[in-house]
């Protein structure tokens, strides 16, 4: 387990080791590192900004997200979530500024910062007409794993999202809320130090909801994992949760959520508060 | 622990290395066959394109229209046995086509952000679902030549090996090209236009159908049409590996311009430099 892990390997004070087979072993560019550098951010992001077609879709970004944190991404549908991801994802390549996932250069090091890196897109993203071990088995591949470890994963984060006897089954005849645990099964496969949710509950009944919330939040307890959690559903957000409120490509606020709450003078620190907080916010850029 | 154990037990299950690359191509040209194993309909439409030339046009025309002495022919041939290569070809455009229009189905239903995230260099990714592509266009080919046999087409036994390696790279000229063009086709509507502006003007502007001297007694601006057409030269390349030739020009053009499209294609899906970015916007969120 990647808790386990870290709790041995003191992951903050390092970024990805060599290779242990040495350097002859990458056939892409590995960039040297050290184990002296300072504590990485899980996801850092430096002055981004994007325009697509002429119009700012992002503007000045700037992220610091903990190692072994459940951040919250909220905004309004079209506040730069989605595109934020792409870029973080690498789906675009950032036009200004720096992403930086453990200390990986997205833009130097793309192959080290996505390996340590899973998504769980908005869009459904299973091929219909594969089974989901079938589906699991090509994120598998893409990630260069090898067989026998894929094998025992898959079957592993089949059984862990209660999935394991339906794993033949094509993906079509899922429902929203499975198809949903099979992308999140999907995404921790390689074991990412860094799960990105792009409105993971979108579409949801509210106990597939429910259910899917509380299995990510359970990984970040348990397995120590980092997650991003984009959403417009202000009552995903716990009062602990640091949050980074998103509005038309800026950042209005970010930190813990009681404490935007507090910082504007609303008594209630539920998620009322914020969703008050978040009105007066977005109602006043 | 030793060092070298903590080490490997950190790193991530997605490194990039020779093994994991050469895994991540076959875990890619596993699912593009699976796909087209399902696809029962598009293996017998390819074969049923080709063969209906075969057995109605050409068998209209072999009374009217033979062909005289030309290379690589040793002798007067019927009408049928010319136009072979040119249908072997059309089986490997319209099997490019075809891969252009499985990647831009991938990208509306978001199965090639699965791609794109893996941690391998994005045109190993290309050239790997390219190399898939171009395959599965090779027992497409033998199983027309095997039916072309029993009409009586029948080229030197040495030729169906010889023309293996001619295929291949006819078939990554080709599909190179159909990958350049869905990094410009925005949605699955719009293959319509690849059908009515490439494929067809492709095929025909070519020596597929008629000889280039036959070309030229018609119009020497068709004749010139026909000889900037890459299509030409992979008909040719592969008309010349039948018989157990190699055409030197066509073989040069031929990996040119897969070169090209390949480094073209490669660059409409690069995240920084694309066409992909700029052309589509992430969606909302």
């Amino acid at each position: 387990m990647a808790g386990d892990r870290e709790s041995e390997t003191h992951p903050q004070q390092t970024q990805s080791p060599p290779s242990p087979c040495g350097r002859g072993d990458s056939v892409f560019s590995v960039i040297g590192h050290s184990s002296m550098l300072p504590p990485a951010d899980a996801l850092s992001v430096s002055g981004l900004s994007h325009r697509i077609a002429g119009r700012e879709i992002l503007a000045g970004i700037e992220i610091a997200v903990r190692p072994g944190s459940f951040t919250v991404l909220l905004g309004q549908n079209g506040a730069g979530k989605t595109t934020l991801f792409s870029l973080v994802t690498r789906l675009y390549g950032a036009q200004s500024g720096s992403i930086r996932v453990f200390g990986h250069d997205l833009a130097r090091e793309p192959g080290r910062a996505l390996a340590l890196m899973g998504v769980v897109f908005q869009q459904r993203a299973l091929d219909p007409d594969l089974s989901a071990r079938q589906n699991l088995r090509y994120h598998a591949a893409l990630h260069g794993m090898p067989g026998a470890v894929a094998r025992s994963r898959i079957a592993a984060e089949l059984e862990r999202v209660g999935l394991a006897k339906e794993a033949d089954r094509k993906t079509r005849s899922f429902s929203g809320g499975e198809m949903r645990r099979i992308e999140i099964a999907r995404a921790l496969l390689h074991e990412p130090r860094l799960l990105l949710c792009d409105e993971a509950t979108i579409g949801l009944d509210i106990r597939s909801r429910a259910a899917i919330l509380a299995d990510v939040r359970g990984l970040v307890r348990d397995r120590g994992l980092t997650v991003v959690w984009a959403t417009h559903l202000i009552d995903e957000v716990e009062a602990a949760d640091p949050t980074i409120i998103l509005h038309r490509g800026r950042i209005l606020r970010q930190g813990p959520a009681a404490a935007i709450v507090s910082d504007l003078g609303i008594s209630d620190p539920g998620a009322g508060g914020l969703q008050d907080a978040f009105r007066r916010l977005t109602e006043a850029a | 622990m030793s060092t070298i154990q903590i080490e490997a037990e950190r790193r991530p299950l997605g490194t990039v290395t020779l093994a994991g690359a050469w895994r991540c191509l076959l875990g890619i040209l596993w699912r593009e066959a699976l796909r087209f194993v399902h696809q029962r309909t598009r293996f017998l439409s390819a074969l049923v394109r080709p063969l209906v030339w075969l057995f109605i046009f050409a068998a209209g025309f072999r009374s009217v229209l033979g062909v005289s002495i030309i290379p690589p022919y040793e002798t007067y041939i019927l009408y049928d046995e010319y136009i072979v290569p040119g249908l072997i070809a059309m089986i490997q455009l319209f099997n490019g086509m075809q891969s252009s229009l499985s990647m831009v189905y991938d990208r509306e239903m978001g199965s090639m952000r699965v791609l794109l995230t893996s941690p391998m260099p994005r045109w190993y990714l290309l050239t790997a679902r390219l190399l898939a592509g171009t395959l599965l266009s090779l027992p497409q080919v033998y199983v027309f030549l095997a039916i072309a046999r029993f009409w009586g087409i029948e080229p030197p036994p040495m030729g169906y090996v010889a023309v293996l390696p001619a295929l291949v790279l006819s078939g990554l000229m080709l599909g190179a090209l159909g990958l350049l063009l869905s990094s410009a086709i925005r949605q699955l509507e719009n293959f319509a236009g690849v059908m009515n502006f490439v494929i067809f003007p492709m095929f025909f502007a070519s020596s597929a159908l008629y000889p280039l001297w036959k070309v030229e007694e018609a119009s020497p601006l068709l004749r010139d049409v026909c000889g900037l057409n890459p299509f030409t030269y992979a008909v040719e390349l592969v008309r010349f590996a039948l018989y157990g030739q190699v055409d030197t020009q066509s073989l040069l053009l031929v990996l040119a311009f897969a070169v090209v499209f390949l480094g073209g294609a490669i660059l409409a899906y690069d995240p920084a430099r694309g066409l992909v970015a700029r052309v589509r916007g992430p969606g909302a969120g």
